[in-house]
């Protein structure tokens, strides 16, 4: 618990110390990544709670980037209205997606999930009056009223770090709540669960929907930190992209998608950004080639620390007495 | 005459719908023996294409240059199983996934390295005009060409899996995996070869189509999501259902792109229906497998009994 506390603590002071040092920068990169880690989350409450294997997750986020974005370029900039129905659309394809979906089982279940994600793709892409493949710029960021102005990047950051944390809470209660364990029960042991007399489809549709939506708030948030949405937050590289931060950070763990965003875009930034001297001299080119690096570390991963790194780092804790 | 049009546009389905199937073949026999998603397959379609633009300008010949990239890329794809992929087999899907994803990544950067972004393979001088196939239809006869390079490799292939003794414990592996390791089959070489004939495969997908296509990097992606519906809907592990998947996606993909612009100008203005039609056609096989999947949760044919 007092991790948690100290965690929470360095992210609120985060901002301050940049801002401080000067590095303002860094400040909307440590929202992007927080807003991937909502992302990643809330696909942790399906991939690793529910154990419900979708690659299609980016259909949500997209949904939402894309239902805000128009609401923008529409001239309603409210983030109250704007966001809301970012949920509520993610929310709804979610629960059309998945009454489909969960009738299927394993590989099928990946497929088909990954279907609808690229049928939603192509049809983003035809959007031509919301600027088709090229995507649309927004003239502003959403605005939040009571004072906040998310066109700062510092309030943008608390505004993303307050809705995370609430995330964060909200499936550490639901992970404890009965919902929660029933969904876990049913990752477990599905013949077991149905034959108990729980119904298994409604419990996975409902979990299926909550991490939809919560999808959907990350999609807002992040076309509302780029001023920008394009047809690539659907596209299948996404999802995958998605489901990688959450098997990094680890399966079903509360933290997991928080760690995975945050390494995995840590790692993209730091190799492209930060030359090493000695492999600068060896290769010179080599910063064009950071997936290479990112590539081989991920590899290095599932190989050797395929429970991922939050479970890694609770084995070191736990083995010392 | 419209008729012709169909008829033309049918051929171009039935041409992409066999290659396709190619990548498809390999694709649906690794998902189906070794119960593994490799997202890597379309890395090996991609380097088969690189390997063939290189040799081809290496010999100056391009059937050296393709029958050269073949078996380059099937020793590839036998290292990349022995080396990475072998040991994931044992994995769940999810740590299938994501390495398979990291290996997209370092082979995508490692031809870039190699290679540079795109690379030239220029269709051969002799069969860039087009033939006359009947009164009025004039087709290219490169197009041709790899239409029958489908369908010898889709024969070839058949007549491996159902006559020849390889052939059947590969099915045997597909259908029951512990099954054929209890009755002796050596599974660590003949995934092996099943790997290396897969890479073989999609070597001569990414040389026949480069001509036509663009050779970069990134190639493979969007043509592995395809080859990923295919075997979805043809059923897991079954090559018969990879080839009426391939042709049935690659036919419907491809008239529908020529056509429902045309058919929604009926209905829409213009401007919408040029937008739309295109959209639809991608969205129309993903909207089939989505069917077929919700009435035939195995596919159309399934291997495992």
């Amino acid at each position: 618990m007092r991790k948690v506390f100290l965690v929470i603590l360095l992210l609120l002071a985060f901002p301050v110390a940049m801002q401080w040092l000067g590095y303002l920068f860094y400040v909307s990169f440590a929202s992007r990544v927080l807003i991937y880690a909502i992302a990643a989350t809330s696909l942790n409450l399906v991939l690793g709670y529910g154990g419900m294997l979708s690659f299609g997750h980016a259909a949500f986020v997209g949904a939402g980037a894309y239902v805000s974005s128009i609401l923008v370029a529409e001239g309603v900039a409210s983030a109250w209205i704007g966001w809301p129905a970012a949920v509520a659309a993610a929310a709804l394809l979610a629960w059309i997606i998945g009454a489909i979906s969960l009738r299927t089982r394993g590989v099928y279940f990946i497929m088909i999930t990954l279907a609808f994600a690229q049928m939603m793709f192509y049809l983003v892409n035809s959007m031509k009056a919301y600027g088709g493949d090229e995507g649309l710029t927004l003239p502003r960021r959403a605005e939040l009223g009571l004072g906040v102005d998310l066109g700062n990047e510092v309030a943008f950051y608390y505004t993303v770090l307050a809705i995370l944390l609430a995330g964060l809470y909200a499936l550490h209660r639901l992970a404890h709540s009965r919902f929660g364990r029933v969904v876990v029960a049913i990752r477990e042991n599905e013949a077991r669960a149905q034959a108990i007399g729980i119904p298994v489809y409604r419990y996975q549709l409902v979990c299926f929907v909550i991490a939809g939506a919560a999808g959907g708030i990350a999609g807002a948030l992040l076309a509302s930190h780029g001023k920008y949405v394009n047809p690539n937050v659907l596209h299948w590289i996404q999802s995958g992209t998605l489901m990688i931060m959450v098997i990094l950070g680890g399966v079903g763990h509360l933290w997991g998608g928080v760690i995975g965003a945050a390494v995995l875009l840590g790692l993209e930034h730091l190799i492209a950004d930060h030359p090493i001297p000695w492999l600068a001299q060896i290769a010179p080119n080599y910063q064009q080639h950071a997936n290479l690096g990112v590539g081989i570390v991920l590899l290095l991963i599932v190989l050797f620390a395929p429970q991922g790194i939050a479970r890694l780092l609770e084995r070191k804790r736990n083995a010392r007495p | 005459m419209s008729w012709i049009l169909i008829l033309e546009q049918s051929l171009n389905g039935l041409q992409f719908g066999l290659m396709l199937f190619l990548l498809a073949a390999g694709l649906t026999l690794v998902f189906g023996i070794m119960d593994m998603i490799n997202l890597a397959h379309g890395s090996l379609y991609m380097l088969g294409a690189f390997l063939a633009s290189m040799f081809v300008q290496l010999t100056g010949s391009f059937l050296a240059g393709v029958l050269l990239a073949i078996p380059a890329t099937a020793l590839l794809g036998m290292v990349l199983e022995v080396s990475v992929l072998r040991t994931l087999y044992a994995r769940d899907h999810l740590s299938q996934v994501l390495a398979t994803f990291a290996l997209i990544l370092i082979i995508n950067e490692l031809v870039r390295l190699a290679w540079g972004s795109d690379a030239a393979l220029p269709m051969p001088a002799a069969l860039s005009g087009p033939v006359e196939l009947l009164p009025g239809l004039r087709y290219p006869s490169y197009r041709l060409v790899i239409i029958a390079v489908g369908l010898a490799v889709a024969l070839l292939l058949y007549f491996l899996v159902a006559k020849t003794k390889v052939g059947m414990l590969v099915r045997a592996g597909a259908s029951n995996r512990e099954m054929a390791l209890a009755m002796g089959v050596n599974i660590r070489l003949l995934f092996t070869l099943v790997f290396g004939v897969g890479a073989a495969l999609c070597a001569v997908a990414g040389a026949m189509l480069a001509p036509l296509l663009a050779v970069q990097v990134g190639m493979g992606e969007n043509i592995l999501i395809l080859a990923f519906v295919v075997i979805v809907i043809g059923g897991i592990g079954s090559i018969r259902g990879a080839l009426v998947g391939s042709v049935l996606v690659g036919v419907v993909d491809t008239i529908g792109r020529a056509f429902l612009p045309i058919l929604l100008g009926a209905f829409f203005q213009p401007r919408v229906a040029s937008a739309a039609g295109p959209a639809l056609a991608s969205v129309m096989i993903y909207l089939i497998m989505a069917i077929v999947l919700y009435f035939r949760p195995q596919g159309l044919f399934p291997a495992r009994g």
